[in-house]
């Protein structure tokens, strides 16, 4: 704009830079209001706010918290009318976990100190005015006295410990056990039927047995210390509930605690929610199957994915004669990543599982299939199907990018390698790979991102709803390739269309969700930092 | 002006151009004809080059000197739709033998390029990289042939400290020494230089005509450059191309004092090109 000569003091030249800007804002806006919604949503599960007791015109009244606030349906648009939902909780007693309220109907409304909010086992969670504690020999301590609250949460804590170790010895050892006694019954069986001699089992199998009953009574043991004590508590219309102390999970007094007992709380269900099991048809507790799932399989994809997706690349840029066959192939492979993801998971399904998985398992499995029902070992889904699938599924993207990636490497560094004397696979091997990597790993990360949200063809060929163990874990071989196993994107849309409490499990779904992106950011910032560190090595060529 | 004078450095021992030794056609290219496609880069051209002398080749871009090099190594291998008639020799041996690998020419004829293009790796394994994809694992051979390219390339003092760090951290004219370095530590018995010093310096061009002088004690060397001084300074025959045809091969001397051919005289004398 400096030689052309303009009188007018607003620039003439530039309208696109305002069109283009837009379209930028326009853009960067809708991601930046996605991230914050879901930010905001999601990190609000955590957060235990104030919970009012609202007295409504006709009598009733509703311990709650509030969850959203909006006009009611059908109401003029000159005078809208305001309702309200709360979540009270107490599902078994109230019939459901959330009320509506209208605005114009609430009397009065007020911050009970007294409240006492408490995350259960069952049936959701429960806003009630405490009454007492009272435990096995029938010692009360009543809600007024200040070391009520103290022994209550002592109480909930004591519970959690012997749900934890109820938990290990029935998952955790017994599990082996059993997966000991399933493989003795299935070559027992076999050996019965070759008539060869089961001594040796049967005797081993009167041990697992010794043993298990030795892990049941130290079970028992453990159940007997269940705490025996009850909380006594009026709902909101002051009807007495009793409640086992052993069913409660969390109790907080929201009414009560400072600004930092409520961090406090939001990072201690951040930590549950990130560190434990689900419960409650997966509305409550934490995700750790899932983000366990998601990473094992994204890794194990990005593992399958690449060595396929560069030898391809190798051949079709380095090997292969150009020319129309050439052509059409790299059409097709760009295609491919084109193709709807659910083909791939029929694909998966049919190819993978049907056909590969049924022969591997009449091949290597066939006592299994014989002896124990004909149950497939390989022959259903699993985590190997599954990644393998999504590699398959994210295959062009690595192709396409490694080719780039190698065609970005300067001519000198080829013709210098060649001129020493080296072969095109050294070449190759040496000089061209290294210097594409960071190419290759661009690629990688894009198949990483698109193969850790996918979740239609998952569905297909591997991911379910609850697993009951996860795919890496302390029995040999460690990985269990052909296990099912969880995964956010799935546990987001089994929350959001299949939960039976629609209105509870909104809230997980944006917690999830924000956990999916975050775990998605995270591998990708991993393999950046990858890459980043294989650039340093290249910077300051002067090709 | 006479090939071999630069009175600054003692290293240099200049050989009197009568003293016979070597074979005088050691590499030998015989009617030699060359097509990219239907284009015809080079027509009917039969030059000599004796052993352990520096030839160079001149003339204007486009003439075909660097494709004429580049067959010397069979470099030009990578492009697609080339074809050639006649045929190259080195000592005796066409490099178009059947039963001649690509590869072990490659190893008896080592080239650096106009641009340096060192590898992103370490000055070592820049230098050691001829070695290692013949399959060398000695360590003691390696540090040997890098510690004596290096000083052959008139580098060692300057990067032995500095061994493992990577190559492109050096200057344009000490990676285009390891260029040199690189491309003599299997002591191939040829080496092809396609305008090594045009991307440089005068000080770093200095250093590497000085390195010629030197290497012609081992090496055959053949030269394309645009410089006529630099052709002057370093060679002992020159060899003009134009169009695609071998004008006039003579001695540097020849060629530069009293050329037999008008263009020859014409382009030296910056008349065109």
């Amino acid at each position: 704009m400096a030689n052309s000569p303009s009188d007018s003091a607003t620039p003439k030249g530039e309208p696109w830079v305002w069109f283009t800007s837009l379209g930028l804002i326009v853009g960067l806006t809708m991601v930046v209001g996605l991230l914050g919604l879901v930010m905001v949503n999601g990190f609000a599960v955590f957060w235990a706010p104030e919970v009012p007791t609202v007295k409504l015109v006709d009598g009733t009244t509703h311990i709650g918290q509030l969850a959203q606030r909006r006009i009611r349906p059908g109401s003029p648009a000159s005078d809208p009318r305001y309702e309200r939902q709360y979540q009270v909780g107490l599902r078994e007693v109230n019939g459901g976990s959330y009320v509506w309220v209208d605005e114009k109907k609430i009397s009065q409304e007020s911050i009970e100190p007294a409240v006492l909010g408490l995350e259960r086992m069952e049936n959701g969670p429960a806003f009630v005015v405490p009454v007492a504690l009272v435990d096995s020999q029938g010692i009360r301590i009543p809600a007024g006295e200040g070391k009520f609250f103290p022994a209550l949460e002592a109480e909930v804590r004591h519970a959690g410990e012997i749900r934890e170790q109820l938990n290990d010895i029935n998952r955790g050892q017994i599990g082996e056990v059993n997966a000991e006694m399933e493989s003795l019954r299935i070559a027992q069986r076999r050996a019965e039927d070759r008539r060869e001699p089961t001594q040796a089992i049967v005797e081993r199998l009167a041990k697992l047995d010794a043993r298990f009953a030795e892990l049941k009574a130290a079970g028992d043991k453990v159940a007997a210390g269940i705490s025996a004590t009850r909380l006594e508590v009026r709902d909101a219309s002051g009807r007495a509930l009793t409640l086992p102390v052993a069913s409660l999970v969390r109790a907080w007094e929201p009414n009560r605690m400072t600004f930092g007992q409520r961090v406090g709380l939001f990072f201690g269900r951040l930590r549950e929610f990130l560190l434990d099991e689900p419960r409650e048809a997966n509305t409550e507790g934490g995700l750790m199957p899932a983000i366990f799932g998601t990473l094992v399989m994204t890794v194990f994809m990005s593992l399958l994915v690449t060595p396929f997706g560069v030898i391809a690349a190798i051949y079709l840029r380095e090997y292969a004669k150009d020319g129309p066959v050439l052509r059409a192939v790299r059409i097709c492979v760009n295609n491919l990543a084109g193709v709807p993801s659910i083909v791939f998971g029929v694909f998966g399904l049919g190819f993978f599982v049907y056909v590969l998985g049924g022969s591997l398992d009449r091949i290597f499995f066939a006592d299994q299939l014989k002896y124990n029902n004909n149950t497939p070992v390989l022959g259903t889904g699993g985590l190997l199907w599954c990644s393998l699938t999504l590699a398959l599924m994210t295959l062009p993207v690595v192709i396409v990018a490694t080719e780039e990636a190698l065609s970005a490497v300067p001519r000198g560094m080829r013709e210098a390698s060649l001129a020493a004397g080296a072969s095109k696979w050294q070449t190759i091997r040496d000089i061209l790979l290294p210097a594409s990597a960071p190419g290759i790993l661009t690629g990688v990360i894009l198949a990483m991102a698109r193969g850790a949200g996918e979740v239609a063809p998952l569905m297909l060929v591997g991911v379910v709803k609850l697993a009951p163990t996860l795919p890496v874990d302390g029995l040999a071989p460690f990985l269990h390739l052909d296990r099912k196993f969880m995964h956010l994107g799935f546990h987001i849309f089994d929350l959001g269309f299949q939960s039976p409490d629609s209105d509870a499990a909104r809230p997980m779904v944006f917690a999830t969700t924000l956990l999916l992106i975050v775990l998605v950011v995270c591998l990708n910032l991993g393999a950046i930092t990858i890459r980043n560190r294989l650039r340093a090595r290249f910077k300051g060529a002067s090709f | 002006m006479p090939a071999t004078m630069n009175p600054t450095t003692s290293r240099i021992q200049v050989r009197p151009a009568t003293e016979k030794e070597g074979r005088k056609d050691y590499i030998s290219i015989r009617d030699f004809n060359f097509y990219y496609g239907a284009k015809k880069a080079l027509e009917s051209i039969s030059l000599d080059v004796p052993e352990r002398r520096v030839v160079a080749f001149i003339g204007p871009s486009g003439c075909g000197k660097s494709t004429l090099l580049r067959n010397l190594n069979r470099m030009n291998d990578l492009v697609d739709g080339i074809r050639h008639e006649g045929d190259i020799t080195i000592n005796g041996r066409s490099i178009y033998d059947p039963g001649l690998e690509v590869i072990s020419l490659r190893r008896r004829v080592g080239m650096v390029f106009q641009k340096s293009n060192p590898f992103p790796k370490s000055i070592y394994e820049n230098v050691v990289y001829a070695l290692r994809v013949m399959g060398v694992r000695d360590r003691a051979i390696l540090d040997e042939a890098c510690e004596t390219s290096l000083r052959k390339a008139a580098l060692w003092d300057e990067v032995k400290d500095r061994l493992q760090d990577s190559a492109l951290g050096l200057s344009g004219g000490q990676m285009q020494r390891l260029c040199i370095a690189r491309a003599i530590a299997n002591r191939p018995e040829i080496l092809l230089m396609d305008e090594p010093c045009s991307a440089l310096d005068p000080i770093a061009t200095g250093k590497i005509e000085e390195l010629i002088h030197e290497l012609k004690e081992q090496f055959t060397i053949v030269i394309v450059t645009h410089s006529m001084q630099q052709a002057a300074r370093v060679s002992d025959r020159t060899a003009f191309f134009y169009l695609g045809k071998l004008i006039e091969y003579d001695t540097t001397e020849k060629i530069f004092m009293n050329p037999s051919q008008a263009q020859t005289e014409a382009y030296i004398s910056g008349r065109f090109g």
